[in-house]
C-alpha cells in the first residue's frame, strides 16, 4: 500500500509567524527601504561566521556565540549577500521587496548543478518545499570566492517575499 | 555511478585506469580507488555470500570496520574492499561464506 | 611475518583524524619528537568526507568545509616534522606502554614515552526484517562513498535517522545527483539543527516524524521499504504501513566509540549513552586510568570535528608538559584557552548535555570507572 499524502506529514518545519519572532528577521519598515540580510538562525548552536564576516559590522552575535544573530542597526545592512555565502546553515537570504512594483528579489544560497542560467523560469518553493508561485532567475553569482556557495538570485511576486526559499526549474 | 561533476568536489579529477577482473568480467577502475568504491561504480552491490543461510551482504560503514564488505582478492579471503585499493589486474571474486583458505607448505 | 622490530618515539599517536592530528602538531610544535600510526592511506579520519561548512568561532575554522580544514592540518603535520606511519594497524597496547604496530608484511612493537589513543567511533545500526540487504548502508558510508570516492550506490534514497548525519548525509545525497525520498524519524521531533532540516524540506523532502523503518525488501539488494507510523508509546499503528520504492536505505542511528585497543589493555571505561555508549574515563587533561596513556576525540564521546581538535590541543599539550618541553605557566595559560573554546563548543541545548556527560565523565575518572 502507497501512501500518496505523505508529503503532507513533514516536521521540522517553523512557520512564517514564528520564524519572524526571531531577532534576523528584519522589520516591514527595513523591508521598506530595499534589500536586506533575513537570517532565519533560531537555534542557540555555537557559530559566528555571519558577523565575522560582515564588511559592515551590521550583524552581531557576540558572547557567547552561541546568541542568535541580530542587527545592531537595520540600517547598516546594505544586503550585500556576503553573509548569505558564509553561513553553514545556508540559513541567509537578501530578499529586496523594493526589486519593483510588483516583484521581489531573492537571493539564496545554491550548492546544486547545473546552475540555473539567468532568464530561466522557476517554481518557487516555500520552506516546506511546496509550490507556491511562478518566477524567474534574475542573477547567478558564481566564482572562486564563494567556495561553492553560489548565490542564485530569484524574482517572484512580492506578496511570496517572505515565503520563496528555494526553486525549481520550470521544464 | 561516477559522480563526473560534483557542485562542491569539482570536475572528476584526471587518474590513470587499471583493470580489474571481477567475477571474471574485466572492470575499468582508477589507480588508487578502494576496490569497493570501483564496485559501486559499476553497479555492484552483492559483495558475498553469508555462510549458514547463503544470503547476500554489501557495503555498511565503509571505513574498515564492519568487515560486510570482504571478498576474495587474489586468492585471499575476507579481504576489506573498502580500505583496499585496486591494482592493474587484480582477480576480485563473490565470496562465498568464509572463503577458502590454502595451507601454507613452509 | 618478519621478526618484529622494536621502535623508540617519544610520543605514539594512534589514530590520525582531526583529535590526533593535532595532538601530533601541537606536540610536534613544543619539541616532542611525534609518530603518528594510522591504518589507512591517507590521514585525516572522517574530515575529507566533510564536503559542509562547519559552525562554531574563527578558532575552530567555522566557515570552512571540512576537507579544507582536513588538508591544513595534514600541511601542519609535515611542517612540524610528525612521523607519519600509514597503512599501519595498531593491533595491541600492552604494559610499559608498548604498542603492537603491523603493516602487513612486518610486526613492529613501538616504546613510546606517552601514547594517545584518538581512534574515534563507527556507525550503530539499527535491526528490522531485511536489513542485510545489500544497499543498506550506514549514512556515513553513503557519505564516504560519494564524498571521497565519488561513487554513487543509489538514486532513490531514504534515510533513517533526522540527526545532524541523517541530515547532513541527505543533502549531500542530492548534490551528488541522487533523490531522497524521505528522511525517517522514530521520535516526535527531528533530532539534528533546525537548519540542517530547513535546506532539505525546502527541497521537498519530508521528514516523517514519529515513523519508522519495518521492514526492508528485495531479491538480493533493497527494492522497496515499509515505512509505519508510530504513537505515543512508540507501537506501529496499524494500518498505517505504507511501501516506498528505493535503492539505497542510508541508516542514521548515532555513533559509538571504537574503544578496542582500551578494553585490551586493561583502561577503566563507563558507560555514558550520551557520550554513545561505553567510553574510556580520562581526567580533566585526557589523560586515561593507564599512565601515560591519553585520550581525545570521538573515542571519548561522540560530538563533533570542532571538539575533537580541542581535545587533541589538550592532550597534545598535556603530554608535552609531561615531557617537560613546556613551562608550568604557558601550558596552564594555553590549557586554560583551550578549556574556554570547549566550553563555548558545548553551550546551547545541543552542546548542553554533552557538557554534562563530559563531566560526568571526568567525575567517573576520580571515582575508577565503572568498566
Amino acid at each position: 500500500m502507497v501512501n500518496k499524502n505523505f508529503k503532507n506529514i513533514t516536521k521540522g518545519v517553523l512557520s512564517l509567524e514564528e520564524i519572524k519572532k526571531f531577532p534576523g528577521y528584519p522589520s516591514e519598515e527595513r523591508f521598506k527601504k530595499g534589500a536586506v540580510a533575513v537570517i532565519e538562525c533560531i537555534e542557540e548552536i555555537p557559530c559566528n561566521p555571519c558577523e565575522t564576516i560582515c564588511s559592515r559590522k551590521a550583524i552581531i552575535v557576540g558572547n557567547p556565540i552561541t546568541n542568535l544573530p541580530r542587527f545592531i542597526d537595520e540600517d547598516l545592512c546594505t544586503g550585500c549577500g556576503n553573509c548569505v555565502i558564509k553561513c553553514p546553515g545556508l540559513a541567509i537570504f537578501v530578499i529586496n521587496k523594493k526589486f519593483s512594483k510588483k516583484e521581489a528579489s531573492i537571493a539564496l544560497p545554491y550548492e546544486f548543478l547545473p546552475l540555473p542560467e539567468k532568464g530561466t523560469k522557476i517554481i518557487g518553493l516555500n520552506r516546506k518545499g511546496e509550490e507556491v508561485c511562478q518566477g524567474s532567475v534574475y542573477k547567478v553569482l558564481s566564482n572562486k570566492a564563494v567556495n561553492h556557495t553560489n548565490v542564485v538570485t530569484i524574482v517572484v511576486p512580492k506578496q511570496f517575499a517572505d515565503k520563496v526559499r528555494f526553486f525549481k526549474v520550470l521544464n | 555511478m561516477r559522480i563526473v561533476n560534483h557542485p562542491i568536489l569539482g570536475e572528476e579529477p584526471a587518474r590513470k585506469e587499471v583493470e580489474i577482473i571481477v567475477d571474471g568480467e574485466k572492470i575499468k577502475a582508477f589507480e588508487g580507488e578502494m576496490i569497493a568504491s570501483a564496485l559501486v561504480a559499476s553497479g555492484k552491490k552483492v559483495f558475498r555470500y553469508t555462510s549458514k543461510r547463503n544470503e547476500p551482504r554489501g557495503i555498511f560503514c565503509a571505513i574498515g570496520r564492519c568487515t560486510d564488505c570482504v571478498m576474495e582478492v587474489n586468492g585471499l579471503s575476507n579481504v576489506r574492499t573498502c580500505v583496499t585499493p585496486v591494482e592493474d589486474k587484480m582477480v576480485i571474486n563473490t565470496q562465498k561464506g568464509l572463503g577458502e583458505w590454502k595451507v601454507n607448505e613452509k | 611475518m618478519e621478526g618484529e622490530r622494536k621502535v623508540k618515539t617519544e610520543f605514539a599517536v594512534i589514530g590520525g583524524g582531526p583529535a590526533g592530528l593535532t595532538a601530533a602538531i601541537e606536540a610536534a610544535k613544543l619539541g616532542v619528537e611525534v609518530t603518528l600510526i594510522d591504518e589507512n592511506f591517507k590521514p585525516g579520519g572522517q574530515l575529507f568526507k566533510q564536503i559542509h561548512r562547519f559552525f562554531g568561532s574563527k578558532d575552530n575554522f567555522a566557515g570552512e568545509r571540512g576537507f579544507e580544514i582536513g588538508n591544513m592540518l595534514l600541511g601542519d603535520a609535515e611542517k612540524y616534522g610528525v612521523k607519519v606511519l600509514l597503512k599501519n594497524v595498531a593491533w595491541g597496547l600492552f604494559e610499559k606502554l608498548k604498542v603492537g604496530i603491523s603493516d602487513g608484511n612486518k610486526i613492529n612493537i613501538l616504546e613510546p614515552e606517552r601514547v594517545l589513543i584518538s581512534t574515534g567511533a563507527i556507525e550503530n545500526s539499527i535491526a528490522f526484517p531485511g536489513w542485510t540487504l545489500p544497499n543498506i548502508m550506514g549514512a556515513g558510508a553513503a557519505q564516504t562513498m560519494i564524498n571521497v570516492n565519488r561513487v554513487l550506490p543509489g538514486k532513490k534514497v531514504i534515510t533513517v535517522g533526522s540527526g545532524n548525519v541523517g541530515l547532513i548525509v541527505s543533502y549531500q545525497l542530492v548534490q551528488a545527483g541522487a533523490e531522497v525520498l524521505a528522511v525517517i524519524e522514530a521520535l516526535p521531533k527531528v533530532g539534528g539543527y533546525q537548519v540542517h532540516a530547513s535546506k532539505i524540506t525546502r527541497m521537498g523532502i519530508p521528514i516523517l516524524t514519529s515513523h519508522t523503518i519495518k521492514r526492508a525488501n528485495g531479491n538480493k539488494e533493497v527494492e522497496n521499504v515499509t515505512i509505519v507510523q508510530l504513537d505515543q508509546k512508540f507501537n506501529e499503528i496499524i494500518g498505517s504501513e505504507f511501501d516506498l520504492d528505493c535503492d539505497l536505505v542510508c541508516i542514521a542511528v548515532g555513533l559509538r566509540p571504537l574503544a578496542e585497543l582500551c578494553w585490551m589493555s586493561g583502561m577503566r571505561f563507563d558507560f555514558i549513552s550520551e557520550l554513545g555508549g561505553f567510553v574510556p574515563v580520562h581526567d580533566e587533561n585526557m589523560q586515561s586510568s593507564i599512565k601515560g596513556v591519553y585520550l581525545a576525540g570521538d573515542l571519548t564521546g561522540v560530538e563533533e570535528a570542532s571538539t575533537a581538535m580541542e581535545e587533541g590541543k589538550l592532550a597534545g599539550l598535556a603530554v608535552a608538559e609531561s615531557l617537560v618541553k613546556i613551562n608550568k605557566n604557558k601550558f596552564n595559560k594555553e590549557v586554560s584557552e583551550v578549556r574556554e573554546r570547549l566550553r563555548s563548543l558545548r553551550l546551547g541545548p545541543y552542546g548542553e548535555f554533552r557538557e554534562k556527560a563530559k563531566e560526568r565523565l571526568i567525575k567517573s575518572y576520580y571515582d575508577g570507572g565503572r568498566y
